[in-house]
This record gives C-alpha cells, sequence and structure tokens, in this order.
C-alpha cells in the first residue's frame, strides 16, 4: 500500500466544489508536486492533508493510519508557509525549536537537532536573531529549517519560493532538491510555477477546477501529456495547439489521424523552419526572440494560424521574411475535439 | 511683512489659540480642584477665590461622613472584576471571529456594536428587575456583570481589529508544529497580541470605573461605586460645594494618575490599525 492515500475527497466552500473527488498515492520518499494555475485547488488539497481544512467527504490515509478526522498537530506533518510563517515573538532557535518542545524532547536533543538543521541550512550564526532581522531568503530557510528539525512523516510546501526574488527562487530551487535527497523525506509541493514542478519533481500531479488532469513523472507530462491541458500548461513556450480545419495542410503530414474537429500539437522545437518555399506551410515571421542558448521564432502561416518555433542555431530572419515550416510528425500530438489525446507522440 | 513674518504671525496666533482651547476645557477641571481646598464659604464667595490657605477639612469630612475607603474598594473590585470577566469573555470571542470568519461575522460585529447605540436608560426597566429578582440590587456582583456586559462589545471589537492584524497562518504553523488550542493560545497568541490586550483591559478598568448611570441606579451603600459616593453629595439638603469638590476629586484622582501611566498603551491600542 502507499505511504499517503488519498480516496475520492471533496471539499466545498459553500455552494463551491473547490476539490472534485480526487484519489491519489503517493509513495515514501517520494517529491510529488502539485501544479495548476491560480484557483485550480491545489493549495486546498495541501490543506486538507495537512488538516487545516476539514473533507466533506473521502478518506486519507498516511503510513496505515486514516488521519482524515485527525487535528493537524496529530498528524505529524511539517508544512512551510508561502509567507513563511514564523513565530516573531521567538528566535530563530526557539522556532525552529518549538515543535520539538511541545513535543516534550530531551533539551539536549533538541539543542543537537536544532544545530544541525541550522548547519544544512547554513544558520548557524542567525540562531538568536529574531525573524524581523533576517532577509527574506533566510526567514524562508527557517520555516524550512522549522520543518526538518522534526523529521515528520511527510513534508508540506505551499508555493514556498513565490515571495523570493528571481536570483534567489532559483538558488533556493536548487537547495530544496538537494535537502530532498539528502533527507530522502516524503514531500508535497505547490506550485503554479511549471519549472519549479519539472525541476524538483519525482511525480508531478496537474489539477484544474478541483480534479486531477493527469499524473505522471516531468517528461511523461511533457512528451505524453493525456490532454490538451497538460499539454499547454507544461512547457514553455506553450505548445502550438491547431485546429486541423484551419490549417489542412497538417492533416496531409504522415499519418496523422486527427478526427473530425480535432487539434494538432506541435512543441515549438518540432517546428523546424526551412527555406522558403520548401517544407509542408508557408509562413511569414512576425517576431524573433534571441535568448543566447536558444531562439524564439514566432510566425503566421498564410492560413492566419500563428505558431511559435524554437532552436538551438541562432537565427538572421528578418520580420516580415517568408519562410517554410516542416513537421515532424513522428512527434505531433493529436487531440479529439474534446480536447482528449488521440495518439501520443513517442518523442524521447 | 514678508512671508517669514506673516509665518510666525501664523504660528503665533496658533499657539495662542490652542491655549485657549486647552485652557478652556481644562478650566472645570482645574476648578474642581481648587475648591475642593476652600472652605464653604470661601467656595461660594463673589468674586471667586483665586488664592486661599488651602485646607484639607473637606476630606475629612468626606471621609468621616461617607466611608471613602467603601466606595473606593467597590469601586477597585467592580472595575478590575468585570475588566477580567470582560477579557475572559471577548479573547475567545475575537479569536474565533478574527481567525474563522463566518459569512455572518460581520453581521455580528455589527449587532454586537448597536447594542452600544441604544441609550442605557431604554433598558433600565428589564435590567433593574432582573437584578432585584435574582437578589443582585445594590452588590457588587450585580454591578459587575452589568458593567461586563455593557463593555463587552467594545472589548470584543478591540481585540477583534487586534487579532486581524496577526496572519492567521503563524497560528497555523503553530498547530502544524503539534500545538493544542490551548498552547497555542498561551505561547503564540497571547505574546502577539499582549499590547492589544493591555490597552483593551485598561480601557475598560477606565470606562468600569467611571461609569455612573448602572451604579447610580443598581447600587446605594452597600455596593456604591465613587460615582455614587459624589452624587450623594448634591443631596436634598443642598450643595456643599467644597465637599462635594473634594468628593470628585477623590473619586477622579486615582484613575486620572491610573491613565497617566498607560497612556501610551491606551493611545497604542485605541489606534490600532489606523496608522500603520
Amino acid at each position: 500500500m502507499s505511504y499517503l492515500q488519498l480516496n475520492r475527497i471533496e471539499k466545498s466552500f459553500g455552494a463551491q466544489r473547490v476539490i472534485k473527488g480526487v484519489d491519489l498515492s503517493i509513495n515514501k520518499g517520494e517529491f510529488v508536486v502539485f501544479v495548476g494555475p491560480s484557483g485550480c485547488g491545489k493549495s486546498t488539497l495541501l490543506r486538507l492533508i495537512a488538516g487545516l481544512e476539514n473533507v466533506d467527504t473521502g478518506s486519507i490515509h498516511l503510513d496505515g493510519r486514516e488521519i482524515t478526522d485527525l487535528p493537524s498537530s496529530k498528524r505529524d506533518l511539517a508544512m512551510v508557509f508561502q509567507s513563511y510563517a514564523l513565530y516573531p515573538h521567538m528566535s530563530v532557535y526557539e522556532n525552529m525549536s518549538f515543535a520539538l518542545k511541545l513535543a516534550k524532547a530531551d533539551p539536549a536533543v533538541i539543542k543537537e537537532k536544532v544545530e544541525r538543521a541550522a548547519q544544512i541550512l547554513n544558520l548557524t550564526q542567525y540562531l538568536q536573531r529574531t525573524p524581523k532581522e533576517l532577509s527574506g531568503g533566510q526567514r524562508q530557510r527557517v520555516a524550512i529549517g522549522r520543518a526538518i528539525v522534526r523529521a515528520p512523516k511527510v513534508f508540506l510546501f505551499d508555493e514556498p519560493l513565490s515571495n523570493l526574488d528571481a536570483a534567489l527562487r532559483g538558488q533556493t530551487r536548487i537547495e530544496i532538491a538537494k535537502l530532498h535527497r539528502d533527507l530522502d523525506a516524503t514531500t508535497i509541493y505547490v506550485t503554479h510555477d511549471q519549472v519549479e514542478a519539472m525541476t524538483l519533481a519525482d511525480r508531478v500531479v496537474v489539477l484544474r477546477e478541483g480534479v486531477i488532469e493527469q499524473v505522471g513523472t516531468p517528461l511523461e507530462l511533457y512528451d505524453r501529456p493525456a490532454n490538451q491541458f497538460v499539454a499547454q500548461f507544461i512547457g514553455t513556450p506553450q505548445m502550438n495547439v491547431v485546429s486541423v480545419a484551419k490549417l489542412p495542410a497538417l492533416e496531409t503530414i504522415a499519418a496523422l489521424k486527427a478526427p473530425a474537429g480535432g487539434y494538432v500539437g506541435l512543441r515549438p522545437e518540432s517546428v523546424k523552419l526551412v527555406h522558403e518555399g520548401d517544407g509542408q506551410i508557408r509562413a511569414k515571421v512576425d517576431l524573433v526572440e534571441a535568448l543566447g542558448a536558444e531562439t524564439l521564432i514566432y510566425v503566421t502561416t498564410e492560413q492566419g494560424v500563428p505558431l511559435v518555433a524554437r532552436q538551438t542555431e541562432r537565427c538572421h530572419l528578418d520580420v516580415g521574411a517568408g519562410v517554410g515550416i516542416d513537421v515532424d510528425a513522428e512527434v505531433a500530438h493529436v487531440f479529439d475535439a474534446q480536447g482528449r489525446v488521440v495518439s501520443a507522440s513517442q518523442a524521447a | 511683512m514678508t512671508q517669514t513674518q506673516i509665518n510666525k504671525l501664523i504660528y503665533v496666533v496658533r499657539a495662542v489659540l490652542s491655549w485657549a482651547v486647552a485652557l478652556f476645557l481644562f478650566f472645570p477641571l482645574g476648578w474642581l480642584v481648587l475648591t475642593a481646598f476652600k472652605t464653604e464659604l470661601q467656595a461660594i464667595s463673589v468674586p471667586p477665590l483665586l488664592f486661599f490657605k488651602p485646607t484639607m477639612e473637606n476630606f475629612i469630612i468626606v471621609e468621616a461622613r461617607s466611608d471613602y475607603l467603601l466606595y473606593a474598594q467597590n469601586s477597585l473590585v467592580t472595575s478590575v472584576a468585570s475588566t477580567v470577566l470582560g477579557l475572559a469573555l471577548a479573547f475567545p470571542a475575537a479569536y474565533s471571529m478574527a481567525f474563522f470568519r463566518t459569512k455572518r461575522t460581520k453581521d455580528i460585529l455589527m449587532w454586537m456594536l448597536s447594542t452600544k447605540m441604544m441609550p442605557a436608560v431604554g433598558a433600565l426597566v428589564p435590567v433593574y428587575v432582573m437584578a432585584q429578582t435574582s437578589g443582585l440590587l445594590d452588590t457588587t456582583t450585580g454591578l459587575i456583570i452589568v458593567f461586563t456586559l455593557s463593555n463587552l462589545p467594545i472589548m470584543v471589537w478591540m481585540l477583534y481589529s487586534n487579532f486581524k492584524e496577526i496572519p492567521g497562518e503563524i497560528l497555523e504553523a503553530s498547530r502544524m508544529d503539534g500545538a493544542s488550542l490551548w498552547q497555542e493560545f498561551r505561547l503564540v497568541l497571547l505574546p502577539l497580541t499582549m499590547g492589544g490586550l493591555a490597552s483593551t483591559g485598561l480601557l475598560c478598568l477606565v470606562l468600569s470605573w467611571n461609569e455612573a448611570f448602572w451604579s447610580l441606579n443598581l447600587s446605594a451603600a452597600k455596593a456604591g461605586t465613587l460615582a455614587a459616593l459624589i452624587a450623594s453629595y448634591s443631596s436634598p439638603e443642598g450643595l456643599f460645594w467644597a465637599k462635594l469638590s473634594a468628593a470628585s476629586f477623590m473619586a477622579v484622582a486615582p484613575i486620572v494618575v491610573f491613565g497617566w501611566f498607560s497612556q501610551k498603551q491606551l493611545v497604542q491600542g485605541l489606534t490600532f490599525g489606523a496608522v500603520k
């Protein structure tokens, strides 16, 4: 049996159903990321697991024990909040030792654990300060320290990096990944940032409107999205999804079997620009974004369909220049009229 | 006139006006203090005396005639007890309204405030009858109950706006850390709201001490507070200005001194959330 098991979880706030029957199994030591657009219920799902909200129906089991109706304090979970939620009237040391003190742990053990966590997180010299005297990144580390000192069964992270600036976010992301590897702790991490999801997760759970759209490893989601929503949510820039009716050329490419009213999805890297006159589709360049390592080229086909192409080579095309487009049918995704995948590509 | 001169003139006019208003407002109280140290004859002399030989005789008479200490003790007991009781009731109420909001929270808060808009005299008859039938007339217990209830809306409001400043996630974090409800109160919420709690308590103490309407109507010789003592000096026997002033002085002095020392806390509490 899995370590953390959610069965048919439902939750409404008033008349609004926020979580609509979620089933999920999480294995011990796994790093699972909940991702989705804002309002998809990912934070609510985390708070239900934490016990900060009560489930309406369904059950939650952790390590073979039902915890559905247990209060947060009895679930043996630790949470890192978006706002860090440090105790402003306590020093860093007191913040980190609070849970152990409540659990009546031996003071010598507490000291040892806090000091070890402080060492891991590079906080040793700040132990006597109050949260007010720390920078955002340091507060973040205290919040993580407060969680790891307890060695809980599951770590819960609620958008922990969203208050940090871009540089610090990247750095902390790497630290969290390292920490997870070193501690081998079961972790659930909520974010709306798909880069965090892709880089940190063993498995990603994509949510939309209270329903799980797909669960899989980051590359599974990228290469074999179950539907148009996941296909377009994962990956930057977004996958090009084109109605077959609008671009009939796609139908003739290789053996794409798009059903009536269906769509074809092309990752920007599988849209290949060739010389004008070559390729299956003719288009004009709208914009070239040279990012250094890669170049994004925005084009519009002669049928008026916008597409984006990504290539690693530098591009010397001018805006307005005519180009041809070559589509690699092997890596195209085909969706039916409802957006469900018909045949997944086999890209590696 | 140059601009500097104009500015200086404006400054002087403002200063004079402010002093005039301040003196005007303070005058009755200052006159009361002066009168307390006069003889009855000096108190009603025309023209009024500003300089005289002060006497303590009024204070001695007031204490001898009406047992000042008993009234003072009643005032102290009723105001402290109603404050403690009020805080004990208002704290959990404000906690639940600030951290577990429902659709009706705002309505309940407004309803509680609206009870303060009704004139107290409107409830006099029912409250009097209830006090009478339950044997609480002229008892400190009765006054404590009435004071507590009349201050409760203000206390809940003050604590509520105080609690609203605390991010709910901090309390959630303590729950995740394994804190029971009691530990959450004692170790997290209480230290964080000490300032608001103190100013709410202080205000309530002052309000109860100064409360006159209910103590005049519900108490007499046994449970009377200092407000009742003052009132007893404007009696059918006629007005004794010097003694009335001495009694008033003795009634207000403790709370004025107390307010002076706690003014920082009071102002902080009353402007909580207003200035960030």
